[in-house]
């Protein structure tokens, strides 16, 4: 497990999420409940669990881009380097986004070319030299190990590159930012093997300088990419701890039945 | 009667009704043109007309189109994509929004003489503007905003809202989202709302004359009056005093509005094709 040093960067304290019913005097549909969870710096949390439990609305509370939809509903609270990210009332959700970046399941670049993909939240923070811009672009697509491969056409629309490396420049995106917070929800599964190991393999290199959430239905990735893991099962955190520890001797049966494809 | 037969009448009474849209096209710009191009000289275009236009050329006729169709664009272009920002992005699907999408609707069916009615008591009586190519140009603006209203909203609404979400997850604000994101991805989309509401500007008769009058001379400001190229046809063709000058106005007003849909869509594709690469 993580060594005693490492300090905490974000703490779910009894989070829940629900999501309000558009037909009246249906109740609510809860997606996340009583969720307590302390997420490391400079580690990998790995988040599994079956279609539905809860991961997506666990990272989209973090950065509060569940905000958009108007039948959100939360009760407790987050906690990212010890401020609230719901409960200040001068919470400045722009902020809080730049803070924990967000990489989607699809790949969505932004209709700009490539540079101006990495470009766009540093320029929106008035960081907009273009020797500082140049450098944050070239350090950002380098560390997300795209560089090489587009280092030639940095000027030519992000919409032309294949799957995977649009992937790997949501990441750069989010590099480009300088987040502290890195979250991935399920960034492979539109990939094809060859690129999934490309990310992989980007995310590893990452964690020695970021907090990483990755939500993955891929339970082997989990294993391979996590310091930590946590599996959810309808909204309730059932089992959290070592990556290790959780894929050889589980505490909880329902865990070992989703590790091992009983069922999920 | 076998599906394969079917299916052949089907594509025949299909491609039908599409040749007839082109030959209907064709028709008007051949017949316009063999009627009109006999008097569409250099002095038909820079000479102002005389004898209420029985002699001399379209010159002051052309200049009065051109501030008309320009004023009511740009008034009604941002008031029109300010309205579909606004219904699209800053409001849920309400009863507001739904009130003003219907109250948008009804108005794109008011007959045109009903707006010119209105822009008479408006604008002419009640502000005081009187005949001019202002109040003529206001009158064209509430007719071509649903248009416009209505075009802008589906392309803003065609948008990927993944787009957005990936511009908010970045730090963007709503207002940055829209500018930098939305707005430029829904540009094609919002011109054809604009071309369509050029095209009835310089093509309105009735509730032009109602607001903007038909004087001959040339206006020296938009608070003047001015008769434009449909209504200047309209007249010299309805009171028969020349039907020489009324097919060269017409070929005249015709070239103007293939010309703009031409550079429309040109500049177009070359705005969608360099975004695409
Ligand atoms: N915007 C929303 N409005 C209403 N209900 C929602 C919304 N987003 C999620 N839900 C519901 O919340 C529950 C949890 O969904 P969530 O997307 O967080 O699960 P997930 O674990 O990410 O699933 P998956 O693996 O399929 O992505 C589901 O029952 C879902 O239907
Ligand atoms: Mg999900």
């Amino acid at each position: 497990m993580k060594d005693d040093l490492s300090p905490v960067k974000i703490e779910f304290v009894n989070f829940g999420v629900s999501y309000r019913s558009e037909k009246a005097g249906s109740p609510p549909l809860s997606a996340l409940e009583n969720v307590a969870l302390k997420v490391y710096d400079k580690r990998i949390l790995s988040v599994i669990g079956p279609s539905r439990s809860g991961k997506t609305s666990l990272l989209r509370s973090i950065n509060r881009l569940n905000d958009l939809h108007a039948s959100f509903e939360h009760s407790g609270e987050i906690f990212i380097d010890g401020a609230p990210v719901y409960g200040g009332a001068d919470t400045d959700v722009t902020e809080l986004r730049r803070k924990a970046g967000m990489v989607f399941a699809r790949p969505v670049v932004l209709p700009l070319s490539i540079y101006e993909n990495i470009a766009y939240g540093p320029r929106l923070m008035g960081r907009s030299s273009k020797s500082e811009l140049d450098a944050t672009v070239e350090t950002a697509l380098k560390d997300a190990y795209l560089w090489e491969e587009v280092k030639d056409r940095l000027g030519s629309p992000a919409a032309a590159l294949s799957g995977g490396q649009r992937q790997r420049l949501c990441i750069a995106r989010v590099l480009g930012m300088r987040s502290g917070i890195i979250m991935l929800d399920e960034p492979t599964s539109a990939l094809d093997p060859v690129s999934t190991a490309k990310i992989e393999e980007t995310l590893t290199a990452l964690k020695n300088k970021y907090c990483v959430i990755l939500v993955t239905n891929n339970v082997k990735q989990a294993a391979r990419v996590g310091d930590e893991t946590a599996f959810f099962l309808m909204g309730k955190l059932i089992e959290y701890g070592d990556t290790a520890k959780i894929f050889t001797t589980p505490r909880d049966e329902r865990t070992e039945n989703y590790i091992t494809g009983r069922f999920g | 009667m076998n599906a394969r037969t079917e299916e052949k009448i089907a594509v025949n009474v299909l491609r039908f009704s599409a040749f007839l849209a082109i030959m209907i096209l064709l028709f008007i710009i051949v017949y316009v043109s063999y009627k009109g191009m006999g008097s569409l000289t250099p002095s038909f275009i820079f000479e102002n007309p005389r004898d209420m236009g029985r002699e001399g050329g379209i010159f002051s006729a052309i200049v009065s189109t051109l501030y008309l169709a320009v004023l009511s664009t740009l008034i009604a272009t941002p008031l029109g994509v300010g309205t579909a920002i606004y219904l699209t992005e800053y409001t849920g699907e309400s009863a507001v929004t739904k009130i003003v999408r219907f109250g948008s609707d009804c108005l794109a069916g008011v007959p045109s003489i009903i707006f010119g009615l209105f822009g008479f008591v408006l604008f002419v009586i009640y502000l005081k503007l009187g005949w001019c190519l202002l109040s003529g140009a206001l009158t064209m603006t509430f007719m071509v905003l649903p248009t416009i209203i209505r075009t802008s909203e589906e392309a803003i609404k065609a948008v990927p809202y993944e787009l957005r979400e990936a511009s908010y997850s970045l730090g963007a604000t709503r207002w940055q989202t829209v500018t930098k994101i939305v707005l430029p991805e829904a540009v094609p989309g919002i011109i054809t709302g604009v071309i369509l509401g050029v095209g009835r500007s310089i093509s309105e008769t009735a509730a032009v004359i109602f607001t903007a009058g038909s004087a001959l001379a040339t206006p020296g400001s938009v608070l003047e009056s001015g008769r434009t190229l449909a209504v200047h046809f309209y007249i010299i063709a309805r009171e028969g005093i020349s039907m020489e000058k009324a097919f060269a106005t017409a070929l005249v007003l015709i070239i103007f509005i293939l010309t703009i849909n031409v550079i429309t869509y040109a500049l177009m594709n070359r705005y969608i094709s360099k975004k695409k690469a």
